[in-house]
């Protein structure tokens, strides 16, 4: 699993279009084995935006009713930023039950799970995957690719960022020097203790700014995270190794002025 | 008890609303001396507050507030990047696993016990929701704290002096710190989970407007 999900996160960075998108989350929808997985953004102005794997009538249904007013996965997700299983939303208005019995009607599996990602400038967006199943089994789903499925849902975003046409330049997103160090070790092959005791700070440290790169990156995983910074030129190893080998422990390669 | 509040659902306990921003008041203004904008009310919030974080909140027996946290996730806007990136690099941390912890604050009688107890609660955000580290910015006085519940941050910068040092730091929790911290927050793992239910759990919303 890690590895088809590596190469379809992948293939998602390389992509330039919705219809891209819409590829990638029927695949990941595939190799989940859930019934539907969906991106949805919504705009303050309530535009909305996505992509997914519910039936077009149903997409067409929830447009046209005005649907975002009353779901209860929208209500209860929006400004939030933690992930929410669906039964502990408030279904118990007429409204949210007619709506939930029309969702199930078109395929929407009886459980959920919702990923609210809050992005720069107020963005709001939902990654979402839906199946039917038992509540043991949805626990033992969820808890198992919890982790998994909160950096997918970001990546989904970064390309949702990517697209929108009124984004503004995100500096943000860009390596911080310590980023850059540990990456840079650990591509010359440094193991995590010694990286670690090089840049003098502990191994959750390093792993937070690992993480972090990994984040900016959009890579799964952190050979995917060395391959990617070295294929975007944000790290050198030709040029730092001799610095390092003659120096370390405890100095720091030079760093290309960023 | 332990509450876990965003920002939107302060309205609904609008005592414990009131003493948290006027114990943020006392501990940040008047006791650090930080240049923190109070309000006509008397409340001390800033612009992160209208960012709608999630709150981890002790609520004393009498309702009132006993010390507090607020929490953001670092993908957004966070205090820390946005005013302590110059004493550390570790404040350009963007991660969903990573959450931001400011305005860590004990009302002027709570104990360490407090403490403890909201760690616990961030301990309990780390367990639910997959969070691996939280960067945070604290004062002097809080590093003591944090040692005495067992919860020391790795300190990654500082900036001034005596009472006006300000630190960054990162918290990295395991499962081996959790019962740690619940020992000395004096609390079972049950209860523990319990006030983590009542906001995070099944039918949460249903149960509160029945």
């Amino acid at each position: 699993m890690p590895q088809k999900l590596n190469s379809l996160l992948e293939e998602l960075e390389q992509a330039t279009s919705l219809d891209d998108l819409q590829r990638h989350i029927t695949a990941l929808r595939d190799l989940y084995r859930v019934d539907h997985i969906v991106y949805h953004w919504v705009s303050s102005e309530g535009e909305q935006y996505g992509c997914g794997t519910y039936s077009r009538e149903w997409a067409r249904i929830y447009v046209e009713r005005d649907y975002l007013r009353i779901d209860p996965v929208v209500i209860g997700c929006f400004q939030r930023f933690h992930p929410v299983d669906w039964k502990r939303l408030d279904w118990s208005s007429k409204a949210a039950r007619a709506f939930q019995k029309e969702a199930l009607e078109h395929g929407v599996g009886n459980q959920g799970y919702s990923i609210p990602i809050r992005g720069p400038n107020g963005q709001f967006a939902l990654f979402t995957v839906s199946t039917q199943c038992s509540d043991d089994e949805w626990e033992t789903f969820t808890e198992k690719h919890r982790r998994e499925l909160i950096l997918v849902a970001n990546v989904f975003n970064q390309k949702g960022l990517e697209f929108e046409e009124t984004r503004l330049p995100e500096a943000s997103k860009s390596l911080s020097p310590r980023e850059v160090d540990a990456l840079t070790f650990l591509a010359m092959g440094y193991s995590r203790a010694q990286v670690a005791d090089t840049l003098s700070i502990s191994e959750h440290t390093l792993r937070a700014y690992i993480e972090s790169a990994r984040f900016k990156l959009n890579a799964l995983n952190t050979t995917h995270a060395v391959a990617r910074a070295m294929s975007q030129g944000l790290i050198v190893i030709g040029a730092t190794a001799p610095n390092a080998l003659g120096g370390w422990p405890g100095r720091l390669p030079e760093r290309r002025a960023s | 008890m332990l509450r876990y509040l965003f920002g939107d659902e302060l309205n609904d306990h609008p005592q414990l609303r009131d003493t948290m921003f006027r114990d943020r008041t006392t501990q940040f203004r008047d006791r650090l001396g930080w240049e923190v904008s109070v309000d006509a009310d008397g409340f001390e919030r800033d612009e992160y507050d209208d960012l709608n974080p999630l709150y981890v909140i002790w609520q004393r027996p009498d309702g009132r507030h006993g010390g507090s946290a607020r929490f953001l996730p670092t993908i957004g806007s966070t205090m820390v990047e946005d005013h302590f990136s110059h004493i550390a690099d570790i404040a350009h941390l963007k991660s969903p696993f990573i959450w931001e912890c400011t305005r860590f604050c004990l009302s002027p009688d709570a104990d360490s016990q407090v403490a403890g107890l909201l760690m616990l609660g961030g301990g309990e955000l780390m367990r639910g929701f997959s969070v691996e580290h939280f960067l945070g910015v604290f004062d002097a006085r809080m590093i003591r704290i944090y040692r005495m519940i067992g919860a020391s941050p790795e300190v990654l910068g500082s900036q001034g002096e005596g009472r006006d040092r300000i630190s960054v730091g990162l918290w990295s929790f395991t499962m081996e710190d959790r019962d740690q911290v619940l020992q000395r927050a004096g609390v079972s793992s049950e209860l523990s989970e319990h006030w983590f239910e009542q906001h995070f759990g099944q039918n949460s919303l249903t149960a509160l407007t029945a």
